[in-house]
């Protein structure tokens, strides 16, 4: 059984690329399809880029708010798994998260959810081959940190822009 | 369907505000590919033999934004932008990195096809759903950083608007003008990403005059489905090794070449190409590295070349400027090309510029013309409202403003350097072309031929058919066919292609659209059937000005004075050479000994429908 891993992301170290996204839809679409990556790198203003992806709540927020039972967490991964025939496309799963992270998939309408590759994510290779290592996988268990990353990107992206530009940072978005 | 394509291209009419979606046949797809090579056939069937007499700033020009059928597939993704040129008369395929190319893609789009001219600021939204024009006056006059902000919050609140369950809505992809391009600066440029522009061409003062502030993409589909699915999968991670590789580009991109340029091969722009040497450490790539990166490896969609570093001011009287490296050719253009040293200065005027949407190149090519001026005496104080030294970077920032908004001597300036050469030639009653650093109308990038010791030499603007742009120069022989001329119209990066094995590179296009494209058919077919016929555009120019052939085939004046200082002192362009390499170049590409296609050649690469036209200029 594969172990508990965890995306950690370093969102300075991100260009902007979008190769994660490439990778994610080649593994989970057969073919590049950047609106269908379980990632997506939001940049609301050049230079200000934000790989969004899940970020295993230790509470599954998403989980919980399902009304089908479609959502589950993967016993060895922990990742969140979701079951395409059962998900009705409501959206109560994007809702829950603190983050917004699901989105609904642009060709079939379902819940969109990483799901960690099952233990050997492909986002996360391309950025390491490249030597951003603004994605890497970590061994860890749960933890309280992990949810602080469920945020709106757009928020995520206001302290990005501070730290790069300084005080013209808080205007930029 | 060849792979690659997504199938359609949207043609919004400003004038009758209409929009439908156009596609063309296997046939000219295969024979123009895409981008500089499919918008030079798309401008010659809507205008044809009109076109002396159309008005690039005229509601008769087309503006043209394409992709290829290898953008944002293969590694480095850009857009082209086209059109009657308000420069050179002719036609340049101007390109820049942007996500617009990939957005406009998902979208189910080539690229789009302008023509009219809206009766007030519009831009044009191209989602899944088709194009629609909406509605400007609330962006007009807009810097660009401004722009960017709006039409992002604009845009992706309209988006979410129509489909709101579906999450979040990423930021769409933005082509756009600044007041430059809305006052139809000549060297106006297309602007995307803040600093990333199209530069040579003058397409953003095209837009301007179409009332058109952006376009705007954003899809949610696939990019389109290639020939050989599986073999283009390998050879994209095969050329991202490659990419990768290069550690050189990607550690500084062409951020270390503004000390480089000058103090090892000595042809660098300094005070209007006065001098092409300079040894100031002050302007030593570690000092902007060290000091103002920010973002040390920035990319454009699916590029790990990440050639681009954003830098910011964060402190002093320009704090709070952001752009990129400047890249070697701002640094120099605005920097060194106006006897500044100072990398803060540098860092701002290349932001200015990009804001204000003027070409960091062939505006700031003006504006040093204009300081040499003032340094002869022609131009005063009087003329201009303000001293205008070289090295004061506060004297150039006004310059650029009055420039971009044709305030006072900044009208004539705004005409580019050769029409502003004319017109103040004519004025003060002094010929000033020795000082106009230009070919055809466009100015020079910043790459000297007078060392003979950078890629650039005798031939490479006096013979092209885009005149002084430094990233397609004419080669003898046909080299650059499968250069140039092929990235801009696969519309790829030429910073993801030199470097690549362009076998690799043939092959990935061959899989992804499914043509028998080889290297050699590029270097000697299809790259020459494009390039003559942009030549045939370029002659028949006007109406201003219509070129004459060999006696404007040929360098500026500048360009044949020695060269003042440092190690290559005394040397100059060959004149012999020009005229040797420029009859080989003729001779190989089938055009007479004045530059004209001749019959045969035309026939030889499809493009009979020219003969009337070459027919009356070769009597």
């Amino acid at each position: 059984m594969s172990k508990s891993i965890w995306i950690v992301r370093d969102y300075l170290r991100c260009t902007g690329c979008r190769r994660c996204e490439l990778a994610c839809s080649l593994h989970h679409e057969g073919w590049m399809w950047p609106e269908a990556s379980r990632i997506r790198v939001f940049m609301p203003f050049p230079g200000v880029e934000v790989p969004h992806l899940c970020a295993q709540c230790d509470d599954y927020p998403c989980v919980e708010a399902c009304p089908v039972d479609a959502l589950s967490v993967d016993e060895g991964t922990t990742a969140v798994l979701v079951d395409r025939e059962r998900c009705t496309g409501c959206g109560k799963c994007i809702e829950a998260c603190p983050g917004r992270v699901p989105f609904l998939h642009p060709g079939d309408n379902k819940a969109t959810i990483c799901d960690l590759c099952g233990g050997d994510p492909e986002c996360v290779k391309v950025c390491v081959e490249a030597g951003y290592n603004a994605l890497r996988v970590v061994e860890e268990g749960m933890n309280v940190n992990r949810k602080l990353f469920a945020r709106d990107p757009i928020e995520v992206a206001k302290d990005i822009a501070v730290n790069l530009f300084g005080e013209k940072g808080e205007e930029v978005i | 369907m060849p792979g690659g394509y997504a199938g359609k291209f949207l043609e919004v009419d400003l004038t009758r505000e209409k929009t439908r979606n156009i596609t063309f046949d296997d046939a000219t797809l295969e024979a123009y590919f895409g981008g500089r090579g499919l918008a030079a056939k798309i401008l010659w069937d809507r205008i044809g033999e009109r076109w002396p007499e159309v008005d690039p700033l005229g509601p008769e020009n087309v503006f043209i934004a394409l992709t290829g059928p290898m953008t944002a597939i293969y590694p480095g993704t850009r857009i082209c932008c086209s059109a009657k040129s308000p420069v050179s008369n002719g036609t340049v395929g101007s390109t820049a990195s942007t996500e617009f190319a990939s957005e406009l893609k998902m979208a189910g789009y080539d690229g789009v096809i302008v023509t009219g001219r809206a009766s007030s600021p519009v831009y044009i939204l191209v989602t899944d759903q088709g194009g629609e024009i909406r509605d400007a006056d609330h962006l007009w006059g807009k810097l660009g950083e401004e722009t960017i902000k709006a039409l992002n919050r604009e845009v992706t609140g309209e988006l979410t608007r129509r489909k709101p369950n579906i999450g979040l809505w990423r930021e769409p992809g933005i082509i756009y003008i600044g007041p430059a391009g809305e006052n139809r600066v000549r060297n106006a440029a297309v602007i995307t990403k803040l600093c990333h522009a199209c530069g040579y061409g003058g397409y953003g003062a095209v837009m301007g005059s179409k009332n058109l502030k952006a376009i705007v993409a954003k899809g949610r589909g696939p990019l389109p489905k290639v020939n050989a699915p599986e073999a283009v999968k390998l050879m994209w991670r095969q050329v991202h090794r490659f990419l990768i590789s290069n550690d050189r580009m990607r550690r500084w991109g062409t951020g270390y070449a503004g000390y480089e340029v000058g103090a090892d091969t000595s042809s660098e722009p300094i005070r209007n190409w006065q001098e092409e040497w300079h040894d100031e450490r002050s302007y030593g790539g570690p000092i902007f590295e060290t000091r103002f990166w920010v973002k040390k490896y920035w990319a454009d969609f699916n590029c790990t070349t990440s050639c681009m570093k954003i830098s910011c001011i964060k402190s002093g009287r320009w704090k709070g400027d952001i752009t990129d490296m400047p890249d070697y050719e701002l640094q120099a253009y605005c920097g060194t090309n106006f006897g500044i040293f100072d990398p803060a200065d540098n860092i701002h005027l290349s932001a200015l510029l990009d804001n204000l949407g003027m070409s960091g190149i062939n505006g700031a090519n003006t504006m040093g013309f204009a300081a040499e001026l003032y340094q002869r005496g022609i131009l005063t104080e009087e003329d201009l409202g303000f001293k205008l030294e070289w090295g004061d970077a506060e004297a150039f920032d006004k310059l650029a403003r009055v420039i971009a908004y044709r305030e006072g001597i900044g009208d004539i300036l705004a005409e580019g350097t050769l029409r502003a050469a004319m017109k103040i030639s004519e004025m003060k009653g002094v010929d000033v072309m020795p000082y106009a650093v230009h070919v055809k109308g466009i100015e020079i990038g910043a790459h000297g031929t007078r060392s003979d010791a950078d890629y650039t030499h005798d031939i490479s603007y006096a013979a092209s058919v885009q005149g002084g742009d430094h990233t397609s120069v004419a080669v003898d022989g046909y080299s650059e066919m499968s250069a140039s001329v092929f990235t801009d119209s696969a519309v790829i990066c030429n910073f993801c292609f030199y470097g690549v094995p362009q076998e690799l590179v043939f092959d990935f296009a061959k899989g992804v659209t499914g043509f028998p494209i080889t290297r050699e058919n590029w270097r000697t077919e299809t790259g020459p059937r494009i390039v003559t016929l942009q030549r045939a555009l370029l002659l028949m120019g006007g109406p201003d000005i219509v070129w004459k052939p060999i006696v404007d085939d040929d360098n500026p004046p500048r360009f044949y004075e020695p060269l003042p200082s440092g190690p290559y002192k005394g040397k100059t362009t060959s004149r012999e050479l020009v005229e040797q390499k420029r009859s080989v170049y003729f001779e190989t590409l089938g055009w007479n000994e004045r530059g004209i296609p001749t019959e045969e050649a035309l026939k030889k690469l499809g493009l009979e429908y020219l003969e009337p036209a070459m027919k009356r200029m070769r009597r």
